[in-house]
């Protein structure tokens, strides 16, 4: 027996009710967006005589194009490090077990909990101290530090839930551990990897206390920390606001319809495991 | 390394007869595989070095660096003072600071509370949905919030519900023209409305793994107690709540963390305004450590929010553990 009918078209009608209040707000800023950027927009309406030329105006004003290549900067100095340094350690605490690897693994753990606010003034003299304040690399290192205690407890659940077998064949077959990993472990953790890769690309993209008070030059930081910025430029527009705003948060929204399955499942394991 | 002498005893003890080798050889094996478990202890803590380093240099050393910080009167330029737990004393007993720790628990019924209960009446509607173009259509809907910063979206709601905002021409719709007001620069409304930005932002993911998860309750408990004659409620609390565990203490802590350091959204819609009718302990940090440059009670306050939330999430996940 399904859930009764009745049940089951509230649940619906419920859903839909949902899922209009969730493309609302978006919906809204794109009719903001098009309308006159030197007037205060009316609600939501489709406007007469769309301002598409808006967007082109944000893109130049807002210096767009800088921001995407500062926020690529970010995320290729964070993500591919990350990766490799959490898989290492997640090899070593879920596939080698080495001695008193529970200790460790607990140590990571305890960081899942450290809200990023906690740490942000000591994050800010470090920087200075380092000379990398009011630079990407003000945000990179600290962001592949506190990226370890997720990334090394999602690579070990991974690792420790390898066969054994699977490397005891291939240290039989006289392969070192090297080896072994490359040839049997890389393979298998891919599903794992990309999840994280995933993971860890969105999270730095949306990054935004760490840019806003770590790099004093918005065009510097990641497009989310920027965003203040353009509340700044456009404080006297709303429609430029909103179209600027569009513009930064669409490669995210393309990257996420392209890979759709893959970012749900990441989302939902990662929502699971962390 | 096993040493050379240990490699010649098997070739000796094969030369010395038939029980030679049953009795050398076990040894040799036990040394051997010895020797390697301490290559690969050894392998793995260079492996593990890396991560170390990254996570203490930059959480623990700042950790540490926050807590010594916070005993001192420190401007961030001129000489340090040593003031003991004086920055911890003004954490619990301004007023202004203790209210923005007040607001963040408030926002907990807006990250939490909200989102957990949709997700969960839906879940219990639905119970399973058929895979199909709606569905997945759905899913991606619902995960757009969860793909997009938050910053945005404090951004998107602020034209919401702003004088002209949508908000306010939907309420004109249905002819509540007489409570339209300017939504977040209203003392009475500023916290709820910014609540619920979270609310928008989380309701989404939560009804998603709730749903997963409720899919995966074998459909023969529903069965059974339908036929017992269980009224909604009664299933609700025998079978949905209980089968949904995992997936409800997983949802509660993300959330509660979400509420209790929120930044981004407030940042980017109110500042923590009007007056301090939004101010959340991360806004205060951060106000206090880089506009008021009192570097240690910014510092102790990051602390303190630390221990709270520990001391709200921990006791959650002991109680998905204790009922296993």
């Amino acid at each position: 027996m399904r859930a009764t009918r009745t049940e089951a078209w509230t649940g619906r009608i419920l859903l839909v009710v949902i899922l209009v209040l969730t493309v609302l707000p978006l919906v809204s800023m794109l009719s903001a967006a098009l309308q006159p950027a030197d007037r205060n927009p009316t609600g939501l309406v489709w406007p007469s005589d769309p301002q598409w030329g808006n967007f082109v105006t944000a893109f130049e004003v807002g210096n767009v194009w800088v921001l995407m290549q500062s926020s690529a900067f970010i995320v290729l100095g964070v993500v591919p490090i990350s990766l490799v340094v959490a898989t290492l350690a997640g090899y070593a605490l879920g596939a080698l077990k080495i001695p008193g690897s529970r200790a460790i693994l607990l140590f990571f753990v305890l960081g899942l909990t450290i809200p990023f606010e906690a740490l942000i003034i000591p994050l800010y003299y470090q920087a200075q101290s380092l000379g990398t304040l009011n630079t990407q690399w003000a945000v990179i290192f600290p962001l592949i530090g506190l990226y370890m205690p997720f990334g090394v407890f999602w690579m070990r659940a991974h690792f420790v839930n390898v066969p054994p077998e699977l490397s005891e064949a291939a240290r039989v077959d006289g392969a070192n551990v090297w080896q072994e990993f490359r040839s049997v472990q890389l393979p298998l953790a891919r599903p794992a990897l990309s999840a994280l890769a995933i993971l860890l690309f969105l999270w730095t993209w949306n990054q935004f206390l760490l840019p806003v008070v770590l790099i004093a030059n918005p065009l510097n930081r990641t497009v989310a920390g920027a965003l203040t910025f353009f509340q700044g430029q456009y404080s006297l527009s709303i429609p430029l606001l909103n179209a600027g705003a569009l513009l930064i948060i669409t490669p995210a929204i393309i990257v996420f319809l392209i890979f759709q399955r893959q970012f749900i499942r990441a989302l939902l394991q990662g929502a699971v495991k962390g | 390394m096993s040493s050379p002498s240990l490699d010649a005893r098997p070739s000796a003890a094969r030369d010395a007869g038939a029980d030679g080798p049953i009795l050398s050889v076990r040894p040799t094996r036990r040394v051997a595989a010895r020797a390697t478990a301490r290559r690969a202890a050894l392998t793995g803590w260079i492996l593990l070095l890396p991560a170390l380093a990254a996570y203490i240099g930059f959480v623990i050393w700042p950790l540490i660096q926050g807590v010594q910080y916070s005993f001192y009167d420190w401007n961030g330029i001129g000489l340090a003072e040593w003031v003991g737990v004086q920055n911890y004393v003004t954490v619990f007993t301004d007023p202004v600071l203790l209210g923005s720790i007040l607001n963040a628990f408030i926002l907990i019924v807006f990250f939490t509370v909200i989102p957990v209960t949709v997700g969960l009446v839906l879940a219990t509607l639905i119970r399973s949905i058929r895979a199909g173009v709606f569905s997945s259509a759905a899913q991606t809907i619902l995960f757009l919030p969860q793909i997009i910063p938050l910053a945005a979206a404090g951004i998107a709601w602020s034209w919401m519900y702003s004088q002209t905002g949508t908000i306010n021409q939907i309420l004109g719709w249905i002819g509540l023209e007489g409570i339209t007001r300017s939504w977040l620069a209203d003392y009475a409304t500023a916290l709820p409305a910014v609540g619920l930005i979270g609310s928008w932002v989380l309701t989404g993911l939560c009804t998603v793994l709730l749903l997963t998860g409720i899919g995966k309750i074998d459909t023969a408990l529903y069965e059974a107690i339908r036929l017992d004659g269980a009224g909604w409620w009664r299933e609700f609390f025998t079978i949905t709540v209980p089968g949904l565990r995992q997936e409800i203490v997983v949802l509660v802590t993300l959330t509660v963390i979400a509420a209790l350091s929120s930044f981004d959204i407030i940042y980017t819609s109110t500042q923590g305004g009007p007056g301090r009718s939004t101010l959340v302990p991360g806004i205060s940090i951060f106000r206090i450590g880089f506009t008021q440059s009192d570097v240690g009670l910014a510092s102790a306050f990051g602390i303190v929010l630390m221990v709270l939330v520990l001391a709200v999430v921990l006791p959650i996940q002991r109680l998905s553990k204790a009922n296993d």
